[in-house]
This record gives C-alpha cells, structure tokens and sequence, in this order.
C-alpha cells in the first residue's frame, strides 16, 4: 500500500506500460527532460531513452499525425497536448484521421493510441489553459474519451488505455493533479470502460466525471448533514458510456443531476438527460437538471470560481429537485 | 532578389530523356536501366492512363460518383513507384493511380471507394501502399511517422539490402501550404527519418495556381527544413526514377529526409467535378500537351528499335482488355451492407454500439416482415424490397 498523488500514479501507470510493452512510447511537447510541465512523465525519458519518450517539436497536429504513423509501424503512441486548449490545432488528426482508420479499413488496421489532455480549470491559469473540450470528442465515432477523478483510477485507467486497441482521448483533471490517495495494487482495477458509484445514496443521484467527482462528493457530504442520501455516480467513462450504472441508481431515486465544467449546451449532461429520460421516463420523480459551465468562453481566472460549478451550486440544483 | 525567380520560373530541372525522346545525361542523376525496362515503364503508363479513361468514362456514366484523375501524372507515378524497393512503404493521396498500380493494389479497389462502395478497401499492410488521405496533407504527418518507428525498428542504414527499408510520400502542390505538411517536413528532419516526401507539382490546386502556394519553387522549400531537394522533369519516367532510387537509398541508409518536386501537369480536371475552363487557358494545356510522358517514352523506343508497332498495338490490346473487365467488375460490385460498417467503428465494439445496430436490424426486419405480405403499394414494402441480402464484397480480388 503506497500514497500516492494523481501525478504520480499517472507516471507510475506510465512506467508500468512502458515495461510491459517495448511498443509502447510517449510524445510531446517537454515530456522529456522537464518531465512535462505537470511533471506527469517525469523521470521517463532517463529511464526508457529518447527513442520512447519523445520531445516531439512544438506542433499538436504533428504529435498526433506522427502517432497514428507509428501506430500503423505497430506502435503504441501515449501523447501528451500539453494543455486542453491546444488540442485544437490536432483537431483534424484525431477526428478526420486516428479516428477513422479503424472503420475506413474496414477492420484491417488499428490504432492503440491514448492521447492525454491535462483539462478543467480552477487553477488561476490565464486563457487556453482551463477548458473541458470532452464533448467534441465524445461526439466523435471511433474515439473511446475516459478521465479519471483519483490517484487509484489514473494509475490503473493510463494502463488500461495503452493496452485498448481503440484510440482513446485520456482527460486528466488538472486541479486534482495534486490529490493523494493509497494505492492497493493487490485490488483488481474495474474495467476501464465502466461508471462506478463512488458514493451511495437513496435521494438524489448527482452524476459527474474528473475533477467534479470531488465536489460532488463534497456535496453529498454537506447534503447528509441536511438529511439528504445523495448517491454519486463517477463515470469515468464519456464514450461509450456506461448507462448501466446510471440507470439502476435513477430507478433508485428517481432524481437526477449531471454536474461537468464543460458549457452546458450540448454538453455529456444532454446526453445523460435524454438518455436517462428515455429508459427511466416511469422512474423519474423530477426532470434531469444540469449544472456546468455557462455558456460563454472560460473566463478570466480572477472569476474562474463562480464560473465553475461548487458545493452550492450542486447543492442548490439538488434543491430543485428535490422541490419537485 | 534573384532567388526569387518564381514557382514557376526557369529553375534547375533534372530531366534525361526529353519530350522527343532524346535521352540526356546528368552529372549528378543517371538511368542505368535497359530498354527492357522503359518498355515496362511504357506499359505501365499506359495501362494507368487506360484505367484511368475507363473511370473517368464509368463517372460520366453516373457508374462512380466521381474521379481524380491522373492524367498526364503517369511518368510521376510510375516512375517512382517503379523505384520502390521491396520492403518500402507508401503514402498516397486520392490521385496515386499509378502508385497503385505498380504495387499491384487492383484497380477495382480505387473504383469502389470512388463507387461509393467502401472508404478505401485494399489491405494497406499488404500492398504496401497505405489507404488513400482525401484531407489534404493529413498523411504526410502519418508518413513521417511510420518512418520515424522504421528507424526504431532498427531497418534503417544497416547496409542490408533486404532489411534497410523508407517511406515515400506523396501529396501535390496545393498540400505544400498545408500546415500538416510543413509540420511533417519538421518532424522528419529533427528525427532524421527515412523518408521521400514527392511533390507532383501539378500547377493546379482545383482552381488555384501554383502562384498562389509559393513564390519560390516549392524544392527549395527542402532547405529550409535541413534536407535536399530537388526539382526532376516530372513528365520523364527516367528522371524520375533516377531521382527516386536516389532519395530512397539516401533514406533506407541513414541520411534521412529528402524532397523531390516532380515538376508535371494536370491535364485533366481536379476531380470530374470540376470544369477547368472557368480558370486556366488552353494554350497552356497545349503546351503540356507536347510534353507529354507517354508520349516521349514511345518516340524513345521507336528511336532505339526496342519497340516496333506489334508491341505498341500489343499494349494497347492489353489496355482495352484490362479496362473491359474492370468496367465489367465494377459493374459487378455489390453494394455494401449498412450493418457492417457498425462493426468496424471499434476494435473493441462497445454495448451502446452493438444495441444500435441490433436496432436498426429489428428495424429493418419489419420491412422485410411487410413485404412478405400483401401490400397496397405505400412506402415501407417498397422501401423494403430493396434491402436483398448481398454477397460479401469480393475484397481480394486481383
């Protein structure tokens, strides 16, 4: 049993998949020598060379074409966008290229590709550096988009993705970079593709990913001292979700709030409502309510705390529906 | 200013066999094959431009939705696809008919993807020659890749011939402003990969003239990047082999990147979409036209003895043969089946997938359910007699 931060699991998930697998490599913008700007793949480059951890040139759109090149060579390309608001310029890689070739090869050819995005705000970064872009790729056929909330998850997730033969968009919850957690290697990890109840309840179910695990968490607990049973639901998995997990507890309480930093319009909690309403319609006490980001570009940081959904707002929208 | 002598301006150009049929020599670049060889050459192109006419024709016929046609790019393509070593790998765009051919990807499979049959249906592993890349540039990036993990695999500059191994990627004139391309040529030159990034400079980008991509010729775009490049007669098979097994023993060896502008024409449309008249002169198709690759190859060999008409009107019979029984296999192909493209989205298919398409299978079972009824003629029997049940595509046909 080690403690560990979510940083560091990652690396130490990394280092694991690096051992196991000789085709396996990382790339990115300073994941060599600096060990990435987080840190995340410090050490990695010193231990595996520089044919396996590639400081690649400042170029998104060439970290990931040149992927999906080695990938076909029989590579296992782990990348790093150094931050979510520049996986932008990769864009047509990985939507038009990385995420077809599987499906314009009519199965022939695949592409074990994890791509790894540090996401989410609220760590006073100026612009570009705060953004949940999980939609767009979770709107993408072909993609597989997971993000892990703790230490445990990111450890066993990294792993689990480098060894899927699907590309896979990894968002990891920047903010929660810094949060410890103990590692029990001995305990089975769930399948990567799988929701979990991070915590029960018989209420009120809050459904959340990344970095609001947390703050639903934190929810659940104030809500406790009130006298509500939240039950949290971690997705874990964007795409393809897990609606098993999500159902049974809907058919439980009969109450629903999605929470995500991301803009609300079109967001994975529309997707979650017009699920969740066409297979729980008789079950539902309440509609699906959201909280999550506005509608607006990520604001400046200095108003980066209301903009985020918190503790009250979750809590207020949980009123809500409760009122129904 | 005087390097500044415009993209199309008068520039180093290797050429060793001129538009006559006049064979040239070079100090730095040298065709040591026999004539049995331009006789294939010959072949070669002109059963690319057959195929070529042939789907061209089937589009025009409402048998292809459409067609990017090559003509006039066959010494391009044949010549460097014929200097492809056994172990190379290609990266095409959607034009490479030629390429195609000489790593024998049958033809069928480029007329099905532009059938609407499948999104490119050819084993890219195989034959060497990698799907083709409609988004221009995109594919290069992949090139640059695939070659960077051939250098960690350890195929490169051992001096074995049967080990040492590049990649060669095409993309046209238009792709140069791409940032995908740009990126791929840095890249390639900071890992110093194995590869031969060919630009058929076809001096046409749909609409838009080479003027418009570049204000210099686009090969001495390679120097700025760390690697040569070189400007070859991309109408003269000979040179572009020369130039071809060059750049790629130079990259199956260790030195690296290089860059090999093939200096050609579009005699056709950008794609049978297009209408070329609205923006380019036919004096200046005429001009090309006297430059023509196949063309100069045949004066060569009339010119050498080596080809008599018996075996110009032999590759001509074969030519014809070839495409009837294309067009006849075309003709043939079944459409493909809506369930099955479910299956290919995932290497691991995932339960919302399955369920979808289990689905639309219930779905289409109530069709079929009506159609076995008596009907009085309202939309969904009708929609349901079409949906037979089809042969698999026949994939591997050659």
């Amino acid at each position: 049993m080690i403690t560990l931060t979510m940083a560091k699991a990652l690396n130490a998930g990394m280092r694991r998949a690096l051992e196991a697998d000789p085709k396996v490599v990382i790339a990115g913008e300073d994941v060599g020598k600096l060990g990435g700007v987080f840190r995340v793949t410090e050490g990695l480059q010193k231990d595996f060379g520089e044919h396996r951890v590639i400081d690649s040139p400042l170029a998104e759109s060439g970290i990931v074409g040149t992927a999906v090149g080695m990938a076909l060579r029989g590579y296992r390309p782990v990348c790093e966008i150094q931050f979510d608001g520049f996986v932008y310029p990769a864009f047509d890689q990985i939507v038009s290229q990385l995420a077809r070739l599987h499906y314009r090869s009519r199965g022939l050819l695949q592409m074990p590709i994890v791509i790894r995005v540090p996401y989410g705000g609220g760590i006073g970064a100026v612009e570009h550096h705060s953004e949940s872009p999980e939609a767009y790729f979770c709107h993408t056929p072909g993609l597989k988009v997971v993000t892990c909330s703790d230490p445990v998850d990111a450890y066993w997730m990294i792993q689990q993705a480098i060894a899927s033969d699907d590309p896979i968009i990894f968002f990891e919850p920047k903010r929660r970079y810094h949060e410890r957690a103990e590692l029990d290697e001995s305990l089975a990890p769930a399948p990567l593709h799988s929701a979990r109840v991070a915590r029960p309840g018989t209420d009120v179910t809050l459904i959340a990913y990344g970095p609001m695990v947390k703050t639903c968490l934190d929810a659940a607990e104030a809500a406790a001292e009130e006298g509500h049973q939240l039950e949290v639901i971690d997705l874990r998995t964007l795409s393809p979700l897990d609606m098993a997990v999500v159902y049974e507890s809907v058919q439980k309480t009969g109450r629903v709030v999605t929470v995500h930093e991301a803009q609300l319009n079109l967001g994975l909690g529309a997707e979650l409502a017009a699920r969740i309403t066409e297979q729980c319609f008789y079950s539902l006490e309440a509609p699906v309510l959201r909280v999550g980001g506005f509608d607006i570009p990520y604001p400046p940081s200095r108003v980066e705390e209301e903009y985020l959904p918190d503790l009250d707002r979750v809590l207020d929208m949980v009123d809500r529906s409760l009122a129904y | 200013m005087s390097d500044i002598s415009g993209a199309s301006g008068e520039v180093e150009l290797v050429q060793l066999l001129t538009p006559e049929g006049e064979r040239l020599e070079h100090p730095e670049y040298s065709f040591s094959g026999d004539d049995d060889q331009i006789k294939n050459f010959y072949h070669d192109m002109v059963l690319t431009r057959r195929v070529d006419a042939e789907a061209t024709a089937l589009q025009r016929q409402g048998e292809l939705g459409l067609w990017a046609s090559c003509l006039g790019q066959e010494a391009a393509q044949v010549g460097s696809g014929r200097a492809l070593g056994k172990q190379d790998f290609v990266f095409p765009t959607y034009r490479e008919h030629g390429v195609a051919w000489c790593l024998g990807v049958d033809p069928l499979h480029l007329l099905a993807l532009f059938r609407g049959i499948d999104l490119g249906g050819w084993d890219s592993e195989q034959s060497r020659f990698h799907l083709y890349t409609i988004v221009i540039g995109a594919q290069t990036l992949h090139a640059t890749g695939y070659a960077m993990g051939v250098e960690r695999d350890g195929l490169v500059g051992t001096g074995d011939p049967d080990r040492d191994m590049a990649v060669v990627c095409y993309f046209g004139d238009g792709a140069t402003s791409e940032g995908d391309v740009n990126e791929a040529f840095i890249f390639a030159s900071s890992y110093n990969a194995p590869i031969v990034f060919i630009c058929q400079n076809n001096q046409w980008a749909i609409s838009e003239p080479i003027e418009r991509q570049s204000r210099i010729p686009l090969y001495r775009r390679a120097s700025g990047f760390g690697f040569p490049g070189v400007r070859v007669d991309g109408n003269d098979v000979l040179a572009v082999y020369a130039a071809t097994t060059a750049a790629l023993e130079r990259a199956r060896s260790g030195s690296g990147p290089s860059l090999i502008e093939a200096y050609t024409y579009r005699m056709g449309a950008h794609t049978t979409s297009d209408d070329p008249t609205k923006y380019r002169l036919a004096d200046e198709l005429e001009h090309w036209r006297l430059k023509d690759p196949i063309e100069r190859v045949r004066a060569y060999l009339r010119r050498s003895g080596s080809g008599d008409e018996p075996f110009f009107a032999d590759v001509e019979a074969e030519a014809s043969d070839y495409a009837a029984d294309l067009r006849a296999r075309c003709l043939a192909l079944p459409d493909p089946e809506m369930l099955d493209f479910f299956d290919w989205v995932y290497a691991e298919q995932t339960t919302h997938l399955a369920e979808q398409k289990t689905h639309y299978a219930e779905y289409l079972a109530t069709f079929e359910d009506v159609s076995q009824a008596p009907v009085d003629g309202l939309a969904p029997a009708q929609s349901a007699s079409g949906r037979q049940p089809q042969p698999a595509y026949p994939g591997g046909v050659h």
